[in-house]
């Protein structure tokens, strides 16, 4: 069996998140992981391998930077690593990313492809389904558990309430939640080894089968009008006081503020 | 010269914090409280190789070189030097002799499931009257057909009752030396439950109170013959050598311990209020950081540079002995201080600085005390 796993690196939430003046994310300037949804989507790759045998190749679009969560990815105990960077491929919205990803999936031979619900910076959860739109084979979205029968996947796809079982034919595409599993570490000798692997780089040249209208800022029909940074709440105030006193606290408080 | 760590290095290094923070740093206070051996813990480091980072892959190691192994060392020091002893111990001081000395045969029946931390090592070379003065050993081993018989004890072994390999010094007989009479003292493997082979009373400590330091008791217990490790006679020769090995480990504890103190006392001093400021506004505070901060720098530049004197060079006696010397001083000063900034709180067990400091004390006396490490340095110095 084939799997391609697509990984982002994505700024540490904990690290500081900054911002071009075009307001697309400054990912150079960041602390970077590996998207956490990515993560279990790897991990579940990997244990498909562990369990069933498979050869697991992550993918990756971002600066040369991003080699840095391929290396973590071949750590971890996937066979190869493929970056695509290049320049015109900068800036790009879902529309843009999943086109160059499917562009870059094209040359691969697979049976599986897996990749994260969403990731913690853009938090769409589109460029999964966009992915398997562009290669025309099924996606089943959301998965909290994967089993292999035979040619098919038996998906656990997650609701609010209930889940789906869901059965699909390989090829196909699933978007895993970070609640799937807890991503294996990596091990020291792995490390050194995964720095030994050739990593192969792709630039725009070769990606297949795809228009330079739908890649990079250029071909991103979103258009962002305005990114901040989450705005840091005060200390705000402590008072201590008796429950009575504290229920005519709060409610008058809440009409000041016309709540009720 | 280039002080910067390479890629792998640094991956190696996130991984060991993550480890660390996630798994060692929650029970660290617990470990100390109960003196429990962290079993547990060791399990899981041992799944990922931790156990054996420094062992070739062939012999079910990591084959990462010893850099590596100092800073996972340190990083679970950072966080519990129980945890970072037992690491150390176990690597240095059993797994690094076997591999060094021990021949195919052993290698292959022991170093393979301690690399892969199937099994767990000690090294018993202390004795009651034998501290410093290696050479007052009294525990002996007679050559009796096919068989080693050990009689004696062994005294502080750290990783005492949890481990299933020792690596044990007796004296095998006498030589002459320069006219003199000296012991000849030869290196063995003893497995745990061979019988003759008991434990005596569990220490209790001030510091890294989790880690198992038990008395090694050997009475008539008989060992096979191929169980001698290296040469017979050269036992004091390979206890000093794997020594020069295991201070860089104790080094790495002293400065992962120090290094926690500092980030612990940073995080403290920006909470902590007194007149109105957060106490790290105060020119004292900031002047006793920057004091830390430096120190712990220049330790870690000496522990770093040991570890690669143990990679690219045959003898590193005096990079060890100097790394271990001033991270053990370093340790101690700095989470003295680190104390000294928490105040009251810093005295009561439930802030962590309060058990770092206790946890220091031990890398200024174990495996060389800082006056044999200053014997060793000036022996060289003077030669």
């Amino acid at each position: 069996m084939k799997i391609v796993v697509c990984i982002k690196q994505v700024p540490d939430t904990k690290g500081g998140v900054k911002f071009n003046p075009d307001g697309t994310l400054d990912r150079g300037a960041m602390l970077t992981i590996m998207n956490p949804d990515d993560k279990a989507g790897l991990e579940a790759a990997l244990r498909l391998k562990d369990q069933y045998g498979a050869e697991v190749t992550v993918v990756t679009m971002g600066l040369p930077k991003a080699e840095e969560v391929l290396r973590e990815a071949m750590a971890m105990g996937a066979d190869k690593g493929i970056l695509v960077t290049d320049r015109v491929l900068g800036g790009a919205d879902t529309w843009a990313t999943s086109t160059t990803v499917a562009g870059a999936i094209r040359n691969l031979e697979y049976d599986l492809i897996i990749t994260g619900r969403q990731a913690i910076d853009g938090d769409t959860a589109q460029v999964g389904p966009q992915i398997s739109e562009h290669l025309d084979i099924p996606v089943i979205s959301y998965a909290q558990d994967i089993k292999v029968e035979g040619d098919s996947v038996i998906v656990e796809r997650q609701y609010e309430d209930r889940y789906h079982v869901v059965k699909a034919k390989m090829p196909c595409l699933i978007t895993a939640l970070s609640e799937l599993n807890e991503p294996r570490y990596m091990t020291p000798g792995g490390i050194f080894d995964a720095y030994k692997k050739e990593l192969t780089v792709w630039g725009r040249a070769d990606l297949k089968d795809v228009d330079d209208a739908n890649l990079g800022l250029k071909g991103s029909p979103t258009k962002i009008a305005k990114a901040s940074d989450k705005v840091r709440k005060g200390a705000g105030e402590k008072v201590t006081l008796d429950p009575d006193e504290s229920v005519s606290y709060i409610v008058d408080k809440l009409k000041v503020k016309h709540v009720i | 010269m280039d002080f910067t760590l390479s890629k792998e290095h640094e991956m190696a290094r996130s991984l060991f914090k993550e480890f660390a923070e996630k798994e060692v740093k929650p029970l660290a206070q617990e470990v100390d409280e109960t003196e429990a051996f962290p079993r547990e813990t060791v399990e899981k480091m041992a799944k990922l190789g931790f156990l054996g980072i420094p062992v070739p892959k062939e012999y079910g190691g990591q084959g990462c070189d010893p850099l590596t192994y100092a800073m996972c060392v340190e990083e679970l020091s950072k966080v519990c030097g129980t945890t970072g002893v037992i690491v150390s111990a176990h690597t240095s001081l059993c797994c690094d002799p076997i591999m060094t000395y021990g021949t195919e045969e052993q290698k292959q029946k022991y170093l393979i499931p301690l690399a892969k931390g199937e099994k767990l090592g000690a090294f018993g070379l202390t004795e009651p009257g034998a501290g410093t003065d290696a050479q007052g050993q009294q525990t002996k081993a007679v050559l009796d057909g096919d068989e080693w018989v050990l009689n004696g004890s062994k005294c502080f072994i750290t990783n005492g009752k949890e481990a299933d390999v020792y690596v044990i010094f007796a004296i095998t007989g006498t030589v002459e030396k320069r006219g003199r009479l000296t012991k000849e003292i030869s290196a063995f493997i003893v497995e745990k439950g061979t019988p003759g082979f008991t434990f005596g009373t569990k220490e209790k400590k001030m510091g890294i109170r989790g880690s198992s330091t038990y008395e090694l008791i050997f009475t008539d217990c008989r060992i096979p013959k191929e169980n001698l490790l290296g040469q017979q006679g050269k036992g004091f020769g390979i206890a000093m050598h794997t020594l020069d090995g295991g201070r860089i480990g104790i080094a790495s504890q002293a400065l992962g311990l120090a290094e926690g103190a500092l980030e612990t006392t940073i995080a403290y001093v920006k909470e902590r209020k007194q007149f109105g400021r957060a106490i790290g506004a105060f020119q004292n505070t900031q002047f006793q950081l920057a004091d830390m901060a430096t120190k712990v720098q220049a330790a870690q530049l000496l522990v770093y540079k040991a570890a690669m004197a143990k990679a690219t060079q045959k003898v590193y006696s005096v990079e060890a002995a100097m790394a271990k010397l001033y991270a053990a001083e370093v340790a101690m000063e700095v989470t003295t201080k680190a104390v000294q900034l928490h105040g009251g709180y810093g005295y009561i067990r439930e802030y962590d600085v309060e058990r770092m400091m206790r946890d220091a004390k031990i890398t200024e006396i174990y495996e060389g005390t800082s006056e044999v490490q200053r014997m060793v340095i000036s022996g060289s110095l003077l030669k």
